[in-house]
This record gives C-alpha cells, structure tokens and sequence, in this order.
C-alpha cells in the first residue's frame, strides 16, 4: 500500500500560529522503506503522525493504496506505529500486549494468543511473554512494541525514532532486524529518525525535512552524492562548501585545482560541496593545494585533520593513520572523483 | 481546535459496526425509560413503591403512559426525537447517519426541556402563556428518574450525531463525553448560579427592575463607609474585602515562613509533623479551630476566666468579631499556603543558587535576589487561594464572627432568618460571586502568563541553600510559636470534648459522647440511641454516594481537557473549573432557589444534598486526574488507538488501570470534603437528612459546646482514617514506580 501526501500542510493551535508542515508533497512506494530525516523541530514526527491519523492535516491530501484516508482516525487506517517510548502498556504482560490489538478486535482469547506467540516467535521474544515490559530490556522492549504493532498484519508500518533510546552496538542490529522483517513481510515503512547514518543504512528512499518544508527526497546514494542543498550537504554527513567555476565540459575549477567527471553544469561561477574524506593528501606541489597541519586528532580508524590553505580551513578525514602528521607540517592536496557534488550556482 | 473544525466524516466512510451498536442501545434505553421508570419524582413515596405504579396513577406512571393517558401529550416529542435517531442507526453513511441523530435527539431534548420549564405543576409557567394557549388542565411535576435516563440518551445521541456530522474526529465516545459533562456542568452548576443571581434583578412581585437591583446592590448595608467616619459599622463588602486581604497577607506570611523553615531551616524532625499540619484542614471540618479558640478565648475562655481571677476584669465577648474571625482562619487557612509555597520551594532549582553562589553572592544576597524573585509566582498564588478561601468561608465566621457581618454569613441569614429575603440573598451572593470570580481570573492570570520554570529537565543534584542567619531568625520567631499555638488549639478543641462544661465545671466526663453516640441493648436487639447516630450515618451515605459520582465524573472530565482537542475546548475548560471560584454559600443558596419548581424540582430531597456534594466536590477530581494524566505518557493513549481499540476501550483497558491511584485519591478526597462541608448544604439539610456538620452547627448555636466538640473529635478520628488510606495507597505506587525504574 503505497502513501501519498498532496498539499499537506499542519499547524497546532489557532489561525495564528506558525505552520510546522508547510505544504508538503512526496510518495511513499508500495513494499519500499522511507525514511524521513531532519533535524528536531522540522515536522518530521508531525508527519508521521499524520500519516498515522493521530493529528489531522489542516489542509491537503493524504492518501493510502490511493484512497483518501485524511478524514479517518487512526483506527480506521490499516496502519500500525511504533512509539519512540515504546509505549508499552506497563500493567500488562508481554504477551497481553502483543495480544492487545486482536482482543479488543474481539478476537477469541486463545486464538490471540496464539497469533501473538507466533508473532513473538518471529522478532525472537518466544521465552517472555509472562513478564511485565518493565522486566525487560531496552532491545527487549523494542521488540515487543515491534511484535505488538505486527500483530494485526498492517499494510503500512510507522517508526518513530525506533533506535533512539538503546544503545550504539544494539542500534545497529536492531536496524539490520527492522530492515530484512520489512523486506520479509513486504512492509511500507514510513521510518522518521535524526539519524543520517541510519537512514543512509536503512533506507530506500530518504525524505529530507527542514523547517517543514521537503528540502530533498532521493535514494540513499543520490542524497549523499547529489545533495540539491548546502542544507542536505551538511545534513547528509559532513562536507564544507566552496566557490568554485565550472568550464561547461565537466570540469571544475577549485583554487589551483582541476576537478574532472562532476555531472556537466553550464560554465560559471558553482558553489560545491566536499565531503572530507575526498581529499587526497601528497607532498605538496606539483598542482596541489598547499596545506599546513594546523590540528590533528587520532580517532582510531582514521585521524582527522584541520589543515589551513589558501582557500579557508579545511576538514580532512585520511586512513593514513600511520603518519604522525605532526602540526605543522606542510602538505599538499588535491581531490579524487567521487566526493564532490554542485549544489547549487554561485 | 483544528482538528475539531475539520471535516472529517467527508468521505462517504461507513460508521464502524460498535459505535452503531452502542447508538441503538442508548435508544433502546431511553425507550426502555419511557416504559419502565417513573417519569415524575414521586412526592411522598418511595422509589419502589412509585415503581410499582409506572402503569397506574398519574404522579408514578411512565412516561409512555403519561403521554397516551393522563393527558400529556408534550411528552410524545421524546419519543419521536428516540424513534428519529433510532432510524439514523439504522441509515448508512456517516453524514445522513449524523443529521438524523442529531435532529431526532435535538427535537426530543427541545420538546422535553421545553416543556418542562414552560409547563410546571399547575399548567403554564407563565401568564403570557396562558392569555395566548389557554388554561391548560394538567400541569406537571419535576422531572424524575425515567426522564432523567431519557434525557441522558438523548444527550448521548446528540453527542453521537454531532461526532457522525463531523466534530470530534467523529469520534463518538468522545462528542458524547464532552456533551452529557458540557450538560452536567450547565445543569448543575452555571444554571443554579446564573438564575439565583438573576434573583437580584426581580422586585417583590416578581417583575425585572433595575431599582429593586440598585436598591440591593448600593445600599448602605452592602457598601456603606460608616466605621471610617467613626459610625457603628461598615458596609459587609467592605468587611469580607477587608477581612479577606488580612487573611490572605497573613496566612502567605506565616506560609512562607514554615515553608521555608521545613524546606530550609536544616530540621529534618520538623518535616513530619508539618506533613500532618498540612493534612490538617482537609481533614477537619471548618470550624474546629473556631470552636478551639472559643474555648480559649471567648466568656467562658480560659484567658478570660484568668483575667477575671487575677486583675477582676469581668469577661466579656471581645474576641467575637473581627479579630476572632482573622484568628480562627489564619489558623484554618495557613496549611493552603504552606502547602502551595512548600511546592514552590521545593521546586527552585538548587543549581541557580549554587550558580549565584559561584558568581561571589553572599548567601544573604542570594536568597534575596534569586530563592525569592523565584518564590514570586507562588507567592501571589497562596495570596489569592488565602483571599478565596476566607471571602467563601462560612463556618469560623457564624462560630465567632458575633456582630460582624460578611457576606457569606449575611446570605444566610437573609435566607433563614426572620428576614427571608430572597432577592437581597440573590444580590449579596452576586457581589460574592463577583469578588470570587475576580480573584480567580486574577488568579489564573498569575498562573498562566510569567512562568518562572524552576524545575529543569535535567538531573538536579545541587544542594539546597540553607536560610541566611537573619532570615532564619525571622522565619523562626514567626513559625515555632504559631505551630505550637495551633497544637495548642486544636488540643483544646479535642478536649473540649471530654469535659462537662467548659467554663465552670471541668471534671473529666464521658457523657457528651454518650448524648451523641450511645449505644443501648434494647427489646428489638441494638438501639442507637445517640442523638448523632441519624446526621452521622446520613453523612456517610451521602458522601458514599457522592464520592464515585463524583470522583467519575472528575477524571472524565480531566481526561477530555488533557488528551482530546476540540472546538470550544477552551470554554468547557473555563466552565470545568469555574465551580472552583464559586463559594459554597452561593452554591447552596443557587441550588434552593433554582431547584425548587420543575422541571428540576429537588429540594428537600436527599438526592439535592448528593448533587451539591458532587459538584462542589468536582474541582478535586479534575485535579486529580489532570494531575496523574501528565504523569502518563500520552503515547500510550494513541498506541492503544493505534491497535484499533475504541475511545471507550482504551479508556477502560489502558487508562483506567494506570489511572487507580488517581481515582482512588479522587474518590477519598471527594468523599471527605462531602462529610467536612458545611456552607453550601447548611441550606439544603431538612429535619430526615441532617447532616453532621449542620448537626454540629446547630448544637454550637444552642452553646451546647460539649456534644459539638464530641463531635468533631469522632469526625476527625473517621477523616484521620480516610486519608491514611489515601496515603497509603498512593504511597503504594510511588514504591512500584521505582521498582520498575530500577528494572530498566
């Protein structure tokens, strides 16, 4: 079941107050894992409650599998969410929570308790379902709020900054868990989170929000590699902008530097975004921008450097973690391909 | 809100099967009334026995017969309004669905309340009425119990039509909820209040006019300057303002101060007893400390009779007045402000005082320009609660106010007395009503804009700033003696109790109990033949019944304002908390004057008394309940929905249960303040529904001071009893929650 928002527009409170949705249009496909990425205060979880029927539009469209659904309270809506707090209803067991939605369906108790065993078995909860949420862990617990919500076999499944809430390890396989049961089960999933590296991780499509507006929508690699915005640059990991002139041919002129195979733009004045792993660091001259080490910090995998140019300071991550790179040292840097994106005319 | 004005039903959506099924039951109920339940309240009989003739005479039948036989045909547009909505059930789409309900239950609530207040017990209400329609041949009496169920649906009904056209997200439960409370409130409340104050505007015959108005409202009496020009007595506006002001600067002072000294003054020992001050006023009924202070100080007072023995000044009655009314309620009233500003200290950050500390200030400097500038807020609030408090009090100022007026105790009297005045009753409630109605705006002003946020987010771990020297010596000197001159007090009020006059004779004696409370083995087996015995087990039941009604009706309400938006929130919010601002005298006085005609005809009856209860009582459920719902994550409410369980559903299965320590509270509280109260059902009580406290009141009048302090010690014993099991039980709670906080 696919969702789709034409026009949509949100504000809390009187004809006066601020919109935090501000006429906004995307699809989410049928089968497909979107997610919608901002910063806090954006409107992203606005939006996701929206699409959940727990706030209404105040003006535009939205539509699910093309039927006009905005009228309709969340329990009409063939959808089910997942709260950030989990929202486990503390005074129950696990299993009366899984089990919750099909018996206020009027689902014959043992037959409930059944599909919510099996579903329990499915997200790997089978040995809990006599304890109380509060006995549980944090991985736990997102896991029954997980089963809880697949329980009565939803087309379209809502996250709510999920993963926020447990801690780095567990993020990451509680992510790939989400990730291979919508693919599984062929979910549209609508995934709201803060997090750039986990929507680039998850992701089919990535919505980017910025002050209630869709500041970008793509997949993954076009997002990161083509970001339309220096808001989306910065957003989509890190990356410094610079100004810089195209030839028309391909090229790009940056400082003493030559930047070949960019996506052709009409010659001119460009602004460009660099993501810090991009630079390649050499001896210096020879072409190459000249750079002297002004800090340096080890991080392990790699060391990350501020180096001062004649184009500004730049940011630079290298996997040379062997060099000492001691402050002050002259180097010289030049760009690779890939790295590089146009986001908009000087 | 937004949400509320949108048209959401404007697809062509099919209502979902429950909320239909719940629809027609509620028709099939209101039907059932019009068959089953006797439509009148029967006169002098009771229920069960009007019961036995819903078929039969015309003061018990139902409704359907009413309307087929005895000549009532008025009756018929309920059931039309019924049979239309019961047609709607049955239509599909949500907007025909919607426009049939409502029109059926608007033309069956138009019809029946129509004429009811257009028809009373002896034909047309109203002469106009009956030039134009003719003498009508029967009249009617108030409404009963099967019009109450029938009316009941109706709203219900009106509430699911309006959901069905659109309103409240269509969500059925919730337009029916906010419409039967929107009712309730208008009912019970707003329509006493508004019509007894428009009392004031009726002359003797009963005609508007704006003299008879002005003639109450500006007389010398009410408004007159006479003490400041050195004559007998000011106007009793004057007095209660006056007295009103000194009471609430006093009991802020006071309240700050052992505020302080508990939360600052580095005693930890003083903290529980301060906790029982605190419970204090909850617990007692108002004039306990009057009557304590009697005993000290009035003619036959201890401090009198040394007087007398020592320098042969004969006793006189000079503490009855002004002085003695200021006392009693600085003594009632200073626990509100101790325990509204103890909150307010407890909640200054300690990191902002650490903060002033770090920055060079003294700690002199920084408690006067951080720990008080934060203090403020709560300050201005104890002030008003104190100055509510004191206009709205009745009971110290009839146990010792002696000739000076205020005007809780002058409605009274223009009520019972000799006098029965009933416009001048209507206009002095008016100026009440104004005074109170305007602290309370103020109030909520106060509490609404200019919010200091003293409690962050983050963890606090700072420590707490001990008091300065100085103001330590302040706080002291004003708390240490004032807490143990109420132990003082409420000791003497105790032992008044147990001694045979106070005054003249005071051997130890048991016999005030035994008048009140004995117990004999008679021919029939257990006699109680106690005077108290009837006024108390009435009270209990009253309150009994009272308390669940009300404590219901509370959280509903607190869980409509905290988790729902709609249009006209704002307002029905306004309306919930507006009886916080009406005083008890002027509901009591509103209740008699407007319940005493049909079609809401209850006075005399028990059942009055049970209403009263339930909405002077409503503040403290809303209370609770707003309290406990932002203790609740919300989220929970929608997860619930979200697993496409209904309003009503998720209601009875999510919030409820979590919601146990609240309704518990909610119904102890409310069924305390019930058996504690006395201004407002002082007017209501009749010979076979006295009241404890009225009973109480009573003997004081008589002087017979023993039995009443008797009294007074068993109350407080039994309400001592009640509110150790709130205590605990919530106590409880708190337990759990760490349980689980240490779990995660």
């Amino acid at each position: 079941m696919s969702i789709e928002f034409r026009q949509v527009t949100k504000r809390y409170g009187g004809h006066s107050a601020p919109l935090v949705v501000k006429g906004i249009d995307f699809r989410i496909p049928t089968g497909t894992l979107t997610t919608i990425l901002g910063p806090s205060g954006c409107g992203k979880t606005t939006t996701l409650r929206m699409i959940a029927g727990l706030d209404a539009p105040t003006s535009g469209t939205i539509l699910i599998d093309g039927q006009d659904v905005t009228g309709l309270g969340p329990a009409e809506r063939n959808v089910s969410m997942v709260f950030q707090s989990y929202a486990l209803f503390p005074h129950m067991t696990v299993l009366d929570n899984v089990s919750y939605g099909l018996v206020v369906q009027g689902v014959r108790r043992s037959d409930a308790a059944a599909q919510a065993r099996a579903t329990m078995a499915r997200v790997g909860l089978d040995a809990f379902g006599d304890r109380l949420p509060a006995e549980l862990s944090g991985g736990q617990q997102q896991r029954v709020a997980v089963a809880r919500s697949l329980v009565l076999q939803p087309s379209v499944l809502l996250f709510d900054e999920p993963l926020s809430n447990l801690d780095a390890r567990l993020r990451r396989s509680m992510r790939e868990e989400i990730r291979s049961l919508q693919q599984q089960l062929g979910l549209t999933v609508a995934y709201v989170t803060h997090d750039q590296s986990e929507a680039l991780a998850v992701s089919d499509q990535i919505i980017v929000m910025d002050a209630g507006t869709i500041a970008q929508a793509g997949s993954p690699r076009e997002l990161y590699e083509h970001p339309r915005s220096e808001f989306v640059a910065g957003f989509m990991g890190e990356a410094l902008l610079f100004d810089a002139t195209a030839d028309g041919s391909g090229n790009l002129h940056l400082g003493p530097l030559q930047v070949r195979g960019v996506e052709p733009v009409a010659a001119g004045g460009v602004r460009v975004a660099v993501r810090p792993q991009a630079w390649r660091l050499g001896s210096p001259g020879d072409g190459r921008l000249a750079a002297t080490v002004a800090t340096r910090a080890y991080v392990g995998a790699h060391v990350e450097l501020t180096l001062s140019t004649a184009i500004g300071e730049i940011f630079v991550v290298t996997p040379d973690v062997r060099s000492e790179w001691t402050p002050g040292t002259i180097v010289g840097l030049d760009l690779g391909e890939g790295g590089v994106a146009i986001v908009r005319p000087a | 809100m937004h949400q509320g004005s949108l048209p959401s039903a404007r697809g062509s959506v099919l209502p979902r099967g429950g909320a239909r099924r719940v629809l027609a039951a509620w028709v099939w109920l209101g039907l059932a009334a019009y068959v089953l339940l006797p439509w009148y309240l029967p006169q002098d009989q009771g229920l069960w026995r009007a019961w036995m003739g819903i078929f039969a005479g015309a003061d018990t039948a139902s409704g359907l017969v009413q309307a087929a036989v005895h000549g009532r045909p008025w009756l018929w547009s309920g059931v039309l309004g019924l049979a239309l909505a019961g047609i709607g059930c049955l239509m599909t789409g949500a907007r025909r669905q919607g426009t049939w309900l409502f029109a059926g239950a608007a033309l069956g609530l138009a019809g029946l309340l129509g004429s009811g207040f257009l028809i009373g017990s002896r034909g047309w209400a109203f002469e106009t009425l009956e030039r134009s329609f003719g003498e009508l041949s029967v009249g009617q009496l108030g409404f009963g119990p099967g019009a109450a169920v029938a009316l009941l649906a109706l709203l219900v009904l009106l509430g699911g039509g309006i959901a069905r056209l659109g309103a409240f997200r269509g969500d059925v439960f919730v337009s029916a909820a906010v419409v039967s409370c929107a009712a309730l409130l208008a009912l019970f409340v707003a329509l006493p209040v508004l019509r007894s104050l428009a009392g004031a505007v009726l002359d003797d015959d009963g005609a508007v006019s704006a003299v008879a108005l002005a003639q109450r409202l500006f007389s010398e009496r009410v408004w007159g300057l006479g003490c400041l020009a050195g004559g007998v007595r000011c106007g009793v506006a004057w007095n209660t303002l006056f007295l009103a002001v000194l009471t609430a600067t006093g009991t802020t002072v006071l309240g700050a101060a052992i505020a302080l000294l508990a939360e600052r003054g580095g005693r930890a020992r003083l903290a529980r007893p301060l906790n029982v001050l605190a419970l204090l006023p909850i617990i007692t009924p108002p004039f306990v400390v009057g009557l304590g202070l009697v005993l000290l100080f009035g003619r036959a007072g201890l401090v009198n009779q040394f007087l007398e023995w020592a320098f042969g000044i004969p006793p006189t009655r000079w503490f009855y007045g002004l002085f003695g009314i200021w006392l009693a309620q600085m003594f009632a009233f200073t626990p509100i402000a101790f325990m509204i500003l103890r909150g307010v200290v407890q909640g200054i950050s300690p990191s902002l005082e650490e903060a002033a500390q770090t920055l060079r200030a003294s700690r002199w400097q920084t408690f006067r320009s951080v720990t008080l500038p934060l203090m403020k807020p709560g300050l201005a609030n104890a002030f008003l609660v104190g100055f509510v408090e004191s206009i709205a009090d009745f009971g110290n100022p009839i146990v010792v106010g002696g000739s000076y007026a205020v005007l809780s105790t002058d409605i009274f009297f223009a009520i019972v007395g000799a006098q029965y005045d009933q416009g001048r009753a209507a206009a002095l409630a008016l100026v009440l009503t104004v005074f109170a109605l305007g602290a309370f705006l103020v109030q909520q002003r106060v509490l609404g804009g200019g919010h200091y946020t003293t409690v962050t987010g983050k963890g606090d771990t700072g420590v707490p700033l001990p008091l300065p020297e100085g103001a330590r010596r302040v706080v002291h000197m004003l708390a240490l003696p004032w807490l143990l001159f109420t132990l003082v007090v409420y000791l003497f009020a105790f032992s008044g109790g147990f001694v045979q006059t106070w005054g003249r004779d005071y051997t130890p004696t048991l016999d005030h109990f035994r008048t009140a409370f004995d117990l004999q083995w008679g021919v029939g087996g257990l006699v109680w033949a106690g005077t108290a015995w009837n006024s108390l087990f009435t009270t209990l039941k009253l309150a009994a019944i009272a308390a669940p009604l009300c404590a219901g009706t509370g959280l509903l309400i607190s869980w409509l304002l905290a988790r729902t938006r709609f249009a006209g929130q704002r307002a029905f919010e306004f309306a919930a908390l507006l009886s916080f601002a009406i005083p008890g005298t002027v509901l009591g006085v509103s209740y008699i004057l407007a319940f005493n005609v049909p079609p809401f005809e209850l006075t005399g009856t028990a059942l009055i008394i049970v209403l009263c209860f339930v909405f002077r009582s409503l503040p403290v459920g809303v209370r609770a309940g707003t309290a406990s719902f932002q203790q609740i994550d919300r989220n929970l409410d929608e997860a619930s929905v979200m697993l496409r369980a209904g309003t009503a559903t998720t209601l009875r299965r999510v919030v409820l249960p979590l919601l146990k320590p609240a309704l518990v509270a909610a119904l102890v509280y409310s069924f305390v303040r019930s058996m504690t109260t006395v201004s407002a059902v002082i007017f209501l009580v009749t010979a076979e529904n006295e009241l404890a406290t009225t009973y109480i009141i009573g003997r004081v009048g008589n002087g017979d001071y023993g039995v009443a302090l008797a009294y007074c010690t068993v109350l407080i014993g039994l309400m001592s009893l009640a509110t150790a099991l709130i205590q605990w039980l919530v106590g409880e709670r708190r337990l759990g929650r760490r349980a689980q906080e240490g779990a995660r």
